[in-house]
């Protein structure tokens, strides 16, 4: 029953999660954190299998640094998520591979513009001006083909966000508690509270 | 035999680190390496555990154990539990069940299913009894193993974290458990849930096993943060009795510890039986009634047949 949900505006990516830890039919945690922030202005969310979800992140978050302490700079959103898409297509094709769905946010400050890709565990890559991932996403994907706007002010944003939000917890039967939202512009990642 | 002396004289990261030259530990902090939830120098350790030669471990596994389908199997794997552990203002309270099953037969009415790893840690066992019992020994091991290299004790979150990447490693192999990793740091009181599945989570209140959801029906509503010592290790015992009186697979004896500055502490071993009818007894926090429905609605009535004085 995990849930993210991503959409891009003028200047900038909003990436939202829910909350939920659950077990079976037991939530075991109502204030977990499902979004990393991989450097000064990338984003990640991810959800799937238990273990793997935090496991691979976690490798993914230090790669990235090891890539920005060697190379004196961070790696651009569309390359880094080509590199990320890249681990989940090895992995694959592994004896264990990694069963992580992911949205990941970034803003380029090279060429000022938001960038938001939609990763599942098969390696696809998709570049894309809203996302969603989960059951929430039959409800929310209609919703932004309805109503995002690419020139959106952050308020703006932000209020179709919370339509997504209501929209989940109107006919999604389990409710997912509280979203975490972040977001990412050209004064970095950070979070946010709606 | 320089090599053995340089192994155990330092740790791995900071071996690692020399072999870079220049970098110190010291000057690298937690923002430069990213989330400090993360241990990058704890790797599973230098041990080597042989698999089975067959093509899915998994498989070969579920052919040899209860699995629901074949009641003559050769292996039956003790399930069935109830455990719970809470953190609150004194300390962190942990109490367990008593009772292991092998399909429906009770195998064991007096099974310790709280695994004293060191006098500041406790693990909880639920699932497979032998993988628990055998990788919180080992994970204790490993935690004597850093506080002699490093002359300081162990962090929960670390100990717990060692545990996790220990069990993921062993991922989709047949490992079954799920343990909550409870004890006293330089943070305070901290508890962590650690299952095979390889996930760690963080938390104020967890129930582990069959019983559970009805620990946390108890748990839940009893629970806040300015319990008094007292208070908490009534809500432990309440909460597992719960478990032991509505979960089939869970019940017979009930075990409780108290984890505080200076260590854990042994509360007691109670009889579900003897809860259900007379309570705990004379200990602090007790009514002094029995935990039993019947027993603590004795005398009251639903009825409202008032009788009219002609």
């Amino acid at each position: 029953m995990e849930c993210q949900v991503a959409l891009t505006g003028k200047g900038y990516v909003l990436v939202a999660a829910d909350t939920v830890a659950a077990r079976s039919i037991v939530k075991m945690k109502h204030d977990e954190d499902k979004i990393k922030v991989l450097g000064s202005h990338l984003l990640m969310s991810y959800s799937g299998e238990p273990g793997d979800t935090v496991q691979f992140a976690e490798y993914i978050e230090r790669n990235l640094r090891l890539h920005q302490i060697r190379y004196l700079q961070p790696l651009r959103p569309s390359p880094a998520a080509a590199w990320i898409r890249r681990q989940l297509a090895d992995s694959l094709r592994s004896r264990s591979p990694y069963s992580v769905n992911l949205l990941v946010g970034g803003y380029d400050i090279a060429t000022s513009e938001p960038h938001l890709y939609w990763v599942d565990y098969l390696g696809t890559l998709a570049h894309v001006p809203y996302a969603a991932q989960g059951y929430g996403s039959y409800f929310v994907l209609s919703l932004l083909d309805r109503y995002h706007n690419p020139e959106a002010t952050l308020e703006e944003g932000i209020e179709t966000l919370k339509r997504c939000i209501a929209e989940m917890e109107k006919r999604l039967i389990v409710g997912l508690g509280k979203f975490k939202v972040k977001i990412v512009d050209k004064d970095g990642a950070r979070e946010i509270e709606l | 035999m320089n090599t053995l002396v340089s192994r155990y004289a330092s740790t791995s990261a900071t071996l690692e680190l020399q072999d870079k030259d220049g970098l110190e530990d010291e000057n690298v902090s937690d923002t430069m390496w990213g989330s400090s939830a993360g241990f990058g120098n704890l790797g599973p350790g230098g041990l080597k555990f042989d698999i089975p030669a067959v093509h899915s471990p998994t498989d070969f596994l579920r052919l040899h154990t209860d699995d629901h389908a074949d009641p003559s199997c050769r292996i039956k794997i003790k399930h069935g539990t109830t455990t719970l552990a809470f953190r609150f203002k004194g300390g962190v309270i942990v109490a367990v069940d008593s009772r292991a099953t092998a399909g429906s037969y009770i195998a064991s009415g007096t099974v310790k299913k709280v695994i004293e790893i060191n006098k500041f840690l406790l693990g909880t066992m639920a699932g497979g009894a032998a993988d628990c019992q055998y990788w919180e020994t080992y994970l204790g091991i490993q935690c004597r193993l850093h506080e002699l290299r490093n002359r300081e004790r162990i962090s929960v979150a670390a100990a717990s974290k060692y545990l996790s990447n220990l069990v993921y490693s062993y991922k989709g192999m047949g490992l079954s458990m799920g343990t909550m990793i409870c004890g006293w740091d330089k943070t305070g009181p901290a508890l962590f849930y650690v299952d095979s599945d390889g996930t760690r989570l963080k938390g104020d209140v967890f129930s582990v096993g069959s019983g559970s959801t009805f620990a946390y029906g108890v748990l839940d509503q009893g629970y806040h943060w300015d319990m008094t010592d007292e208070e908490a290790q009534e809500l432990g015992r309440r909460s597992i009795y719960a478990a032991g009186h509505r979960d089939a697979y869970s019940g017979n004896t009930l075990n409780l510890y108290h984890v505080k500055e200076d260590g854990w502490r042994f509360i007691g071993n109670y009889d579900i039986s003897k809860l259900h009818y007379d309570g705990p007894g004379d200990v602090p926090g007790s009514t002094g009634k029995g935990y039993g429905y019947e027993e603590r609605t004795a005398g009251l009535s639903s009825s409202d047949f008032q009788e009219v004085v002609a």
